[in-house]
């Protein structure tokens, strides 16, 4: 049998703001434990909850950017149960009247098409603290720093179809939110973190399948390996004839396992009520305005100019844009060397690897800054250096070791030959030291075949010329050569 | 309206609360008689009221996004329990 995967997203985005959503303590990551939990995030009888300003401005901007509406009056419920890093034994949260109502956002297919996936709705709510599990003579350790940090939860419809379509969706969501600035987006840190909701149905039916949900992904890789893993779960149930239970799983990237977390179906009897410590909250016109002229190009906009003004592809486009610091990058270097084709490859190609390599999130943060990759790509140009040369100027660029263009190709002797007449002396010597193959090229009539024959000599050539002569140049005077 | 034995039960151990046979019987008649003054509440015709979010006719203010707490850890953990290396000590939970 032939089946459907349907897969919705609740997607919990910490907000970067200096301070909690109903307090004025600190939400600065890293402090030492408990030093960033006084007494509202604690709990303590007689505190009050005030909240925080620019927590509903930046999910306001948040709706703005996904077309949603603007909930211009939102309250907050109480959702109850108890943990010990819940210190009130509820999480405040919004049910009926959400800040931000429904929206849409579109992503990019491999394919090239684009798919929406509509939102129900985003909420505002407090993160919990931590639970530290390890060696406290059989007790937990509870960390409160985190409790009280302001979260937004996006809730999508099950509009995806696969692990690439909900990766393809998280991975916008996170270019979003880091381009409003609303987010730091640091995964490592928990800033956004993913619950996934899956069933399967037959091909092409109406009815939707029942479904689980795999809570606390914190990486785009766990979140689809994870997809693939239930997916896989429920079809083993459902090819053999067997039901799936409606239940929360716990996915365990290392081991690639899950496991069932609340099966006793009143442990998710959270029993909201509206909050009495908080009022309605009304946003007017003006607040919306305010957020609407403090939204920067969104990464959308900013595709489509890139395409319109530097003429790339909608692939490079697409990457750039979704990082704002690569983008400013981008932009930045293009500007000052005209080769923005050039400029692309390089950031999509080796400082993409290189920043994947050694785990650097931000291009920022780097060695490499737009102006030296602009005189990088201006020396390759006017030919000073070879694409082999130029490899190893990045390197030491890289690394930190040097960071004038000039200057490496000067002490690593990287300059190229283009001087014909040397070339050409070299070209002599190298074609005298090798007749038959001089000989078997001369006598090959394929004009491809003999394309490829030019490669063998080139290896000598570069050899010749300690790999500092200008390859195009060797090219062509080879050709005429051996032409002759 | 009256509300089930196994409904007092449920919402008990919901609440971490812990009720005997016996009180349960007493919870049946008195949780039974808020009911039924709230079956009462619901016979009035609310068709033209907007539900109330909060019994005061005000809107919430908000607070300027600026740090006034500053660390008051010791003065907390004084009253902790059990409490080691900053954190509070609970009896362990893992789900």
């Amino acid at each position: 049998m032939q089946w459907d995967i349907v897969i919705g997203l609740e997607i919990h985005v910490q907000l970067a703001t200096r301070t909690k959503i109903f307090s004025g303590s600190s939400t600065a990551y890293g402090a030492e434990p408990n030093t960033q939990a006084n007494a509202v995030d604690l709990a303590m009888p007689g505190t009050l909850p005030v909240p925080n300003e620019n927590a509903f401005r930046y999910a306001v901007m948040f709706g703005l950017a996904t077309n949603a509406e603007i909930g211009r009056r939102s309250m907050f419920e109480r959702k109850n149960y108890f943990y010990p890093d819940l210190p009130k034994g509820y999480q405040t949260t919004q049910l009926a009247q959400p800040i931000v109502g429904p929206g849409h956002m579109d992503i990019d297919l491999p394919s090239g098409d684009t798919k929406r996936v509509r939102i129900h709705h985003a909420h505002l709510e407090e993160d919990a603290g931590k639970s530290l599990h390890e060696d406290f003579h059989g007790m937990s350790g509870i960390d409160l720093n985190r409790a009280g940090t302001p979260l937004i939860e996006v809730v999508t419809e099950p509009d995806m179809n696969s692990a690439e379509e909900a990766v393809a969706f998280a991975k916008k969501l996170h270019s979003l939110v880091t381009s409003l600035g609303i987010c730091d987006g640091d995964m490592s840190q928990g800033s956004m973190r993913f619950d996934v909701n899956i069933s399967l149905k037959p091909k092409g039916s109406d009815e939707l399948g029942t479904r689980t949900e795999t809570k606390n992904l914190n990486s785009f890789r766990f979140m689809e390996q994870a997809i693939h893993h239930e997916v896989e779960r429920q079809l083993d149930i459902l090819e053999d004839g067997g039901r799936i239970v409606q239940e929360t799983r716990l996915y365990n990237g290392d081991r690639d396992e899950s496991r069932s977390m609340r099966t006793k179906e009143e442990a998710n009897d959270y029993r909201y009520f509206p909050c009495p410590d908080l009022l309605p909250v009304e946003i007017d016109d003006s607040f919306i305005e305010e957020a609407r002229n403090s939204l920067p190009e969104l990464p959308d906009e900013r595709k489509a100019r890139l395409m319109e003004e530097y003429d790339l592809n909608s692939a490079d486009a697409s990457t750039i844009s979704s990082d704002s610091n690569m983008a400013n990058f981008f932009e930045e270097a293009s500007r000052r060397c005209g080769e923005p084709k050039l400029v692309a490859n390089w950031l999509n190609g080796e400082i993409a690897s290189r920043m994947n390599q050694e785990n650097i999130r931000n291009i920022a943060l780097a060695f490499i800054g737009p102006d030296v990759i602009a005189s990088l790509i201006t020396r390759i140009k006017d030919s000073t250096i070879s694409s082999a040369g130029a490899k190893k100027v990045f390197d030491a660029l890289w690394t930190g070791e040097n960071d004038s263009v000039d200057a490496i190709i000067e002490d690593k002797g990287l300059k190229q030959v283009s001087d014909t007449g040397a070339l050409e002396t070299m070209v002599d010597e190298v074609l005298a030291s090798m007749p038959e193959q001089v000989e078997q090229y001369q006598n090959e009539d394929n004009p491809k075949k003999r394309k490829k024959m030019l490669g063998g000599f080139m290896g000598p050539l570069m050899k010749a010329s300690k790999g500092q002569g200008n390859p195009k140049l060797f090219n062509e005077i080879l050709v005429r050569k051996l032409g002759e | 309206m009256s509300i089930s034995r196994e409904d007092i039960e449920k919402v008990a151990v919901l609440a971490r609360i812990k009720v005997d046979d016996e009180q349960v019987s007493a919870l049946e008649k008195d949780l039974g008689n808020i009911l039924d003054l709230v079956d009462q509440l619901g016979a009035a015709d609310t068709d033209s009221v907007a539900p109330m979010a909060h019994p005061l006719d005000a809107v919430q203010r908000l607070r300027a996004d600026e740090v006034t707490e500053t660390d008051q850890r010791a003065g907390f953990q004084a009253i902790a329990p059990a409490t080691e290396k900053g954190l509070y000590l609970v009896p362990k939970v893992i789900e």
